[in-house]
């Protein structure tokens, strides 16, 4: 039991170590990065299913009892985040091995993606803040190299706003770890469950805001995502596909995880997190509209989704916590999906400039078909998994009687959509102009960045298939973030 | 609490945020560097009053808490080598535009390129 918490996190870092010694040959650093992960995914789905019959695992780094040792934990929500962002790492590796640029170029690449999953799998499953600290601080180390890999001006330019804006919260967050060991005494999550209730409700409110500012700018929410849009469009494809999907993500798992285990309801700034969340999506999509670069665009729907996932926080229900790890789920595989479809597109027609490119539908139906089916999906128009997903959250939305909150999602949708069809009518429609040369890419490449697109959009469309059971199962999870005293007990083992 | 420290503590966060704020790039990186040393002495005071060192001797009273050293030190670890980092980013940055001060975004200067034309014609392109 314990090995299936630990090898998620141990596992990437042995390929990683491995890896550089092979750095010689791309082909050995291929097989072992496509190995490592594919056997982590098998971990971690092996690890949901046990936590979802047997309920919340956790395990004791070491031996040390709880609240002074390193503690694992997987919960439901921490198990159905690791199984889906390590199928995207895996998806993303297997685009990246087709892309030319990135991977072919840099012996550095498969290490530091490696590093960046154990550590993304290590922010998911740790049990106490210093270690999601640490977690944090390797898949950004991780995200700084691959983000600047190649040193192009322009990389260096927008990685530096990106290394910096990091840094600067990661210090903040550094504050945060100082104020609550002073006031508590310890860091341990499930312990600091009763020793913040103990708090008086001053210091308890600025921890919580203290920390929603931390891993606000980590996500991105409103005041805070600036630098999102200026440093991810130039990073390689697969890179930007895989921070897309994932970084801003571990930001709102970390978001839910700290409001929903350590400050309860009554302390809850819950109307600040609707207030935020409402911002988020309207300045998001607003920013989207205004861009006439696909890469960008994407970009700012990012920051604009997040609030989907704050506005399920906010509303602190069963339903809301489930709508938001269901969005979650959606979001992270659209999301990954749309950046690799942009990166087909910029592969293929030279640029991703709306104003250069046209016609690309005539030059490439099955582009137009792999764009099409996530970018509906991210709208939320019916059968797909993004309708689903905003079904859930509207509907919460309306039970707690948040009505603006619902209104403004309903309206950023619409936006969503319209930003979305300006994309199609751009690049997809028209006639095709040839526009600027483009290296001719050998088939079995090039099979492998479309299969592995495909293969994710398959994945969407199963999301939306699978909406039932998958929104039981994050309704389980949402019921042990809401009652957290089922964690505290496998942790704490009382 | 030890008073000495926590002044110690404010002053090297302010002079770290003051130097963040500037635009060149040497002073940003300092500045980063005060305030993280700033934020550890912080850490180390969290464990509250020192006292004897740990684990040495058997006067269970006058321990200090060893988890804030520890803390702290994985922390300078992580700071310095993200500074690493920062400085050969900052090299090879320098390598690009001989100098020191942060660019401005180009979409940054796309809009306010577009503002300005917007202001004096109908049609910003």
């Amino acid at each position: 039991m314990s090995l299936l918490l630990a090898v998620p996190i141990l596992l990437p870092l042995l390929g990683a170590a491995l890896s550089v010694g092979l750095g010689r040959s791309r082909q050995a650093q291929r097989v072992i990065g496509v190995a490592t992960l594919a056997v982590v995914t098998v971990t971690s789905v092996a690890l949901l299913v046990r936590v979802d019959t047997e309920g919340i695992q956790s395990v004791q780094v070491g031996g040390w009892a709880a609240p002074v040792g390193i503690t694992l934990v997987a919960d439901g929500l921490a198990a159905i985040m690791l199984v889906v962002a390590v199928l995207m790492l895996l998806a993303v590796l297997v685009y990246a091995i087709g892309q030319p640029g990135a991977e072919d170029e840099h012996v550095g690449f498969h290490p530091v993606y490696l590093i960046l999953a154990s550590g993304v799998a290590a922010a998911f499953l740790t049990g106490d803040l210093f270690n999601l600290f640490v977690a944090f601080e390797v898949t950004l180390m991780a995200s700084y190299v691959l983000i600047t890999l190649g040193g192009r001006p322009a990389q260096v330019r927008s990685g530096m706003t990106y290394v910096v804006i990091s840094l600067i919260a990661s210090l903040l967050f550094l504050l945060a770890l100082a104020f609550v060991y002073t006031a508590t005494g310890t860091l341990n999550l499930a312990d600091l469950n009763d020793k913040i209730a103990a708090l008086p409700a001053g210091v308890r409110s600025g921890l919580a805001v203290l920390l929603i500012v931390v891993f606000g700018i980590k996500s991105a929410i409103f005041p805070l995502f600036f630098w999102l849009p200026d440093s991810y469009p130039t990073a390689p494809s697969p890179v930007t596909a895989v921070f897309a999907g994932l970084l801003t993500k571990v930001g709102v798992y970390a978001l839910i995880r700290s409001q929903t285990l350590l400050f309860p309801p009554d302390t809850q700034p819950g109307d600040l997190l609707l207030v935020v969340a409402g911002l988020t999506m309207l300045v998001g999509v607003l920013g989207a509209i205004t861009q006439n670069d696909v890469k960008r665009i994407l970009s700012f729907h990012i920051v604009s989704q997040i609030g989907y996932m704050v506005m399920g926080l906010g509303l602190f229900t069963l339903v809301g916590l489930a709508g938001a790890v269901l969005y979650v789920i959606h979001h992270i595989v659209v999301k990954t999906t749309l950046f690799l479809v942009a990166g087909l597109i910029e592969l293929r027609a030279g640029t991703s400039n709306l104003a250069k490119l046209s016609g690309v539908a005539r030059l490439e139906p099955l582009l137009a078909i792999l764009f099409l089916l996530p970018a509906l999906s991210l709208a939320g128009i019916p059968p797909f998994s993004g309708f689903v997903a905003k079904l859930a959250l509207v509907d919460a939305g309306i039970g707690a009687e948040a009505y603006a909150v619902v209104a403004v999602s309903l309206v950023v949708s619409l936006l969503t959509l319209y930003s979305m069809s300006k994309i199609w009518a751009n690049a997809f429609w028209g006639a095709h102009e040839p526009g600027p040369a483009v290296p001719a890419l050998s088939t079995p490449r090039r099979a492998l960045m479309v299969w592995s697109t495909g293969g994710l959009v398959v994945l969407s469309l199963g999301i939306a298939v699978a909406s039932g059971p998958l929104y039981d199962l994050s309704e389980r999870a949402a019921a042990d973030l809401i009652d957290p005293t089922a964690y505290v007990e496998a942790v704490l083992g009382r | 609490m030890n008073v000495l420290l926590v002044i110690t503590a404010g002053f090297l966060c302010a002079c770290g945020t003051y130097l963040l704020l500037g635009r060149q790039l040497s002073r940003i990186i300092i500045g980063i560097g005060l305030l993280g040393h700033g934020i550890n002495v912080l850490l180390v005071l969290s464990g509250g009053d020192g006292g004897a060192p740990a684990f040495v001797g058997g006067d269970i009273d006058r321990f200090a808490d060893p988890l804030p050293q520890a803390l702290v030190l994985t922390a300078i670890v992580i700071t310095f080598g993200v500074i690493a980092f920062l400085l050969a980013l900052a090299y090879r940055s320098w390598q690009f535009t001989e100098d020191d001060e942060v660019e401005d975004d180009v979409e940054d200067r796309r809009i306010a390129r577009a503002s300005h034309e917007h202001a004096g014609e109908e049609h910003p392109s």
